[in-house]
């Protein structure tokens, strides 16, 4: 989480609570939103490093709150998280392993192992759905989050359906 | 879904092999099948699985090598093709991947037709019409030529005139096939609107996107069913889940 709240800063700036807020309009309420409690900490650190400035700001009647604006550095390091592409989606994950190793353990069966797998895939993407369905239409940025993750579920379990069309085929 | 302990439909031992250039082909290998009433199935598996072919045989449109189909607890074992044409118009609508609309009949005429070969009087037949064209969004496209609309439009249309005579069960042979992903999309919303007023559903479908609107997933592989799973949908699943896939990382 620490470069998107650096980046909404670079915006101008802004406390803790109100990067929260900024945060859940952008993504929608499908995404896991962190708590505010975990948005201070990240911008504690974030101070530490050098890469914000906290200010106090005087408020009648409450506690001081905590503005915090980039730093040069700061600004550096999200054109550096700009710059950089992506690791790609893991593809060799835990499960590959299990089916892997399946057969030369005696103790699972690949076809169930793989009817198991799907059948939480299939939970997953029809929780996907209602999300996509509760979110607000004209938030795009959300809808984008909500069909990437449908479209990563769904060459996951075409890619099940290979591992099983090749596994029954040896039966 | 209700009580009724009588299925909507119900298949034993179902197969059937198709004898074309070179190896019989067995598409469907034993399949037993109970879909109650009220339920969406989805049944997945990869091209060529036999899932279309099992399709068909529920709907009539191929017959079985051997085995036994039920509607409504009625068997449907000696029924000719003149019976089962009846009933694709009372207790069956069928949507496919390429519509299958009459092209040179308006939109009005091909939701109406199924109607009035059914029997339902011109003035209902018209009004039934109107409802279901209004509820699909294509209003005003009445006097149009299928070819003049497009896919999802004319898959619209499709649903219209599987469903105009209320049939108890719609079956759904890749109904977004031929749709990019917002017609997808169209086509998933409707499916559940309409399964959410109680209509009972069975989707073939490749697209794990669209099965995962049904309340219950078949996965369907060389003939045979692998799996057969109901959906919960509701509270997230343990672990990861929805949330573990969308969470952006530290």
């Amino acid at each position: 989480m620490r470069l998107p709240l650096l980046a909404l800063l670079a915006r101008g700036p802004a406390h803790g609570y109100e990067l929260k807020q900024d945060l859940e309009l952008l993504l929608g309420s499908a995404y896991p939103q962190p708590n505010v409690g975990q948005i201070y900490v990240t911008l504690g650190r974030l101070e530490k490093s050098g890469l914000i400035e906290g200010e106090d700001v005087e408020q009648a009647g409450r506690p001081n709150k905590k503005v915090y604006h980039l730093t040069d550095a700061g600004r550096e390091a999200l054109h550096a998280w700009f710059e950089e592409t992506e690791d790609e989606p893991r593809v060799r994950d835990e499960f590959f392993m299990k089916l892997a190793l399946a057969p030369q353990t005696g103790l699972a069966d690949q076809i169930a192992l793989i009817n198991r797998q799907r059948r939480q895939y299939l939970n997953t993407m029809r929780h996907l759905s209602k999300l996509a369905a509760a979110e607000n239409r004209d938030n795009r940025v959300a809808h984008l989050l909500i069909e990437g993750a449908m479209l990563h579920l769904q060459a996951d379990l075409d890619w099940l359906e290979r591992c099983q069309e090749e596994l029954e085929e040896l039966e | 879904m209700s009580d009724d302990p009588t299925p909507v439909l119900r298949a034993e031992g179902l197969v059937k092999t198709h004898h074309g250039e070179g190896a019989p082909a067995r598409a469907v290998r034993g399949v037993d099948l109970c879909v109650r009433r009220g339920e969406f199935v989805a049944v997945t598996g990869p091209s060529g699985a036999g899932k279309s072919t099992l399709l068909h045989l529920l709907g009539g449109l191929q017959r079985p090598d051997s085995g036994s189909i039920w509607l409504d607890g009625e068997c449907a074992d000696g029924w000719r093709e003149a019976r089962w044409a009846v009933e694709r118009r009372r207790r069956i609508g069928i949507v496919f991947q390429f519509f299958n609309l009459v092209s040179d009949l308006s939109v009005a005429d091909n939701v109406e037709l199924p109607a009035l070969l059914a029997g339902v009087p011109p003035k209902r037949a018209r009004a039934e019409r109107a409802d279901l064209l209004a509820e699909l969004g294509l209003e005003g496209k009445e006097r149009s030529l299928p070819g003049e609309l497009s896919g999802g439009e004319q898959q619209r249309v499709a649903l219209a005139r599987a469903l105009v005579n209320r049939p108890p069960l719609l079956l759904a042979d890749e109904p977004a096939g031929s749709l990019d992903s917002k017609g997808t999309r169209e086509v998933m919303r409707l499916l559940t609107r309409f399964h959410q007023r109680g209509q009972t559903i069975v989707l073939v479908t490749h697209d794990a996107r669209l099965a995962s609107a049904a309340d219950r997933v078949i996965s369907f592989f060389d003939g045979r069913i692998a799996d057969d799973a109901a959906l919960d949908g509701g509270a997230p699943p343990r672990r990861a889940g929805a949330s573990g896939v969308l969470e952006l990382r530290d």
